[in-house]
């Protein structure tokens, strides 16, 4: 069910050539640590706020682990209660079958084009390109999203996909690109936010006065009710989910929640998270269709793609809690610095990459667990507790496991692994190494520092220097100054025992 | 096999640890607030929360409510105002706009050339300033509050929960509902906020607190 090819782009190039490419854009570098910045100062300042902050991200956890343990019979909970609600569910086990079930649905509605609320499930299945191959038209209505989707790009961040443009870039997408796809940018654009939301207000309005289909994801949607719910702040969402006549939602299975009191901790952990407001403009909530209000037929597509896969790995399976609000992005070290399009994938930054290399198959994705520094910052603010480092700990076993499978010779890296556990099982061996090591260094030293190491170091020894061991080690300095005395310490008297 | 029973026996096999005797409806947390982010001034916290979200909140008694709408229709210029169904008479003030109502229903063109509405909500929620419509008798269709440039609620002060878990215990799952917190707004360029994208630039809120 998982494959290398259900989370658009993945991959090309592998994480630390694409990092590189970031790395040497001062002007990306600039964008993101501003932005970056600003978002984290905003979470950390409402998430104050709530004195029992940690309590609520307790409990998310608890009911997100619970709900996963029990995803079959939540997930057919959900079914009944949507279809009793007049609305029809379908099940995809992967990209393929989900593009083909939206496709088919717009088609028999006779239209050829449909308007778009932002969505990471719709973006992993590569669902605009696979209408765009059956003819149909799909408009990205969510500002950031319209920019990309203009400027020929791909999102970088969960939530604020077009972080890595500048107002001035935009504006000359704005220029260059609106016309084309329908209602041109005004004369005399300037490059303010203001105006330049104005321009996308008037590009997409009429397009959502005659859309007949919308397609969306979910955030959340319960069980008990068959509630479905899609948080948002300029009213795009709104647009899409109440002006068409036809509304199709694809929700990867993990978004279930068992029921609607659920979302009142969810609903206080999603917006301080992600946009650091205290609760967004606008949060819809729909159960099935209502007479004389909004859409007449709805259609919810549960997206697997990899999910189950995820389910069955008792670590991982904890990266399924994750409701996308893109926290874990904005504390990254590694994020901050290489911009989300370095992960290849959708889901970029720490969240991404623990998501995407178990959605597709870890030896697929092998780069991806090490693009981090285990610094833990993306634990402390994951308002569901996930715990990212622990997952990559254990994705990055995996990845050598696949890599020791795949490979006829041992890798330089397992050899030194090899070596270094065969030196480090026996005091004995472990001694003459640090003698040579001690004596040898001195040699090739410079000041105290070791610079540019050969072979298989010499990739670590390229951006730092490697301190010069000291000239005796712990243990022969404890053997020179503790001299035995008749009856003194047992452990003395057998490491030298030993030696 | 079809996708539902593959995807459902994959979820299975992927939770064969899970013992049997573990109950998937037992939900292992009690709901509810257990800590008071409210304090013990719901409705000026509501007005404050609300405004800084860049709402315009006036706080009035109930003999003024009429003019205080009439005030926020008179700001903006309105020339034409939507009342919907099962909205207070005596709320819609007299002026120089001209009343639409959604009997039968407008057409989305129509709508999009309104001004403004005026609508009562379903409650609100004071830490967060958001008011909850659940699009009933004066709250009218969905699109009603969505496509005219300005939104005008009348909230009453006793519709004001302190906080979200308890207006959402207030809402009813089974009507379609919209949580509104401020106007329509984006921070997706440069993460600066602008106010006003796709739904109403304005959103006007009037407290009505009575004896």
């Amino acid at each position: 069910m998982s494959g290398a090819d259900n989370v658009v782009w993945l991959g090309t190039p592998a994480f630390p050539e694409a990092a590189r490419t970031a790395l040497a854009d001062p002007q990306l570098r600039a964008n993101l640590r501003r932005a970056t910045a600003t978002i984290r100062d905003r979470r950390l300042a409402v998430a104050a706020e709530l004195e029992d902050w940690e309590e609520l991200r307790e409990t998310a956890a608890t009911i997100k682990r619970h709900t996963l343990r029990h995803l079959d019979h939540h997930l057919l909970r959900l079914e009944k209660a949507v279809t009793a609600a007049g609305g029809v569910v379908h099940w995809a086990a992967d990209a393929a079958e989900a593009n083909r079930i939206v496709t088919c649905l717009v088609k028999a509605t006779g239209e050829s084009e449909v308007v778009k609320v932002k969505s990471m499930a719709t973006q992993e299945i590569g669902l605009n390109e696979a209408l765009a191959d059956a003819g149909i038209r799909a408009y990205e209505t969510d500002l950031a999203e319209l920019i990309v989707q203009l400027g020929g790009d791909r999102p970088s961040h969960i939530l604020v996909p077009a972080i890595h443009r500048n107002r001035s870039e935009i504006r000359e997408i704005f220029r260059r690109e609106m016309g084309e796809w329908g209602a041109p940018a005004p004369e005399g654009l300037t490059t303010e936010p203001r105006d330049l939301a104005e321009a996308a207000r008037l590009h997409l309005r009429e397009k959502f006065l005659r859309a007949k289909v919308a397609v969306s994801g979910a955030n959340f949607a319960t069980a008990d009710t068959g509630t479905v719910v899609v948080v948002e702040s300029e009213g795009n969402g709104r647009m899409c989910l109440t002006l068409p006549e036809t509304l199709i939602t694809v929700m990867g299975i993990e978004k279930v929640l068992p029921s609607f009191a659920d979302l009142d901790v969810f609903l206080q952990l999603l917006p301080r998270s992600s946009t650091g407001e205290r609760m967004n403009p606008y949060t819809s909530l729909w159960t099935g269709i209502t007479d004389g209000d909004g859409p007449r037929n709805f259609h919810l597509v549960l997206l697997d793609n990899g999910r189950t896969a995820t389910l069955a790995d008792e670590v991982g399976r904890q990266a399924l809690a994750c409701i996308r609000c893109s926290a874990c992005l904005n504390v990254c070290p590694v994020y901050e610095r290489t911009g989300g399009h370095a992960y290849g994938s959708v889901y970029p930054g720490p969240i991404g990459a623990v998501l995407t290399p178990q959605l597709v198959g870890v030896e697929n994705a092998a780069s991806l667990p090490f693009a981090s520094t285990l610094c833990g910052a993306c634990y402390d603010a994951c308002p569901v507790k996930i715990n990212i480092p622990e997952v990559l700990v254990h994705l990055r076993a995996e990845a050598v496991e696949a890599e020791r499978r795949d490979r006829l010779l041992p890798t330089s890296e397992a050899i030194v692994m090899k070596a270094a556990a065969a030196v480090l099982n026996s005091p004995r061996r472990l001694a003459a190494v640090q003698r040579l090591a001690a004596f040898g260094s001195r040699l090739v030293a410079r000041d105290g520092r070791i610079g540019a190491l050969p072979g298989p170091f010499a990739r670590w020894s390229a951006t730092r220097d490697t301190p010069v061991p000291a000239r005796e080690s712990l243990r022969a300095w404890w053997l020179r100054t503790r001299t035995p005395t008749n009856g003194d310490s047992r452990t003395t008297a057998e490491g030298k025992g030993r030696r | 096999m079809n996708d539902r029973d593959s995807v459902l026996s994959a979820i299975r096999g992927a939770l064969s640890g899970v013992p049997g005797s573990e109950s998937p409806d037992a939900s292992p947390l009690s709901h509810g607030r257990r800590v008071d982010h409210a304090g013990p001034d719901v409705v000026g916290l509501f007005a404050r929360r609300a405004a800084e979200y860049r709402a315009t909140v006036v706080r009035v008694p109930s003999a003024g409510a009429a003019a205080a709408v009439a005030r926020a229709l008179a700001r903006t210029g309105t020339r034409s105002l939507v009342v919907p169904p099962g909205f207070p008479e005596d709320l819609v003030p007299a002026g120089p706009w001209s009343l639409l109502a959604d009997v039968p229903p407008l057409t989305v063109g129509q709508l999009d050339a309104a001004d403004a509405v005026v609508t009562t909500v379903a409650t609100a929620v004071a830490v967060t300033g958001t008011v909850a419509l659940d699009h009933g008798p004066g709250q009218g269709r969905r699109v009603l509050t969505l496509l005219p440039d300005q939104h005008i609620c009348v909230v009453r002060a006793d519709q004001i929960a302190p906080d979200v878990p308890e207006a959402l215990r207030l809402l009813d799952p089974n009507r379609p509902l919209t949580l509104v917190s401020g106007p329509s707004a984006t921070s997706d360029i440069e993460l600066d906020r602008v106010e006003g994208v796709h739904g109403p630039r304005t959103l006007d809120i009037v407290v009505v607190e009575d004896a």
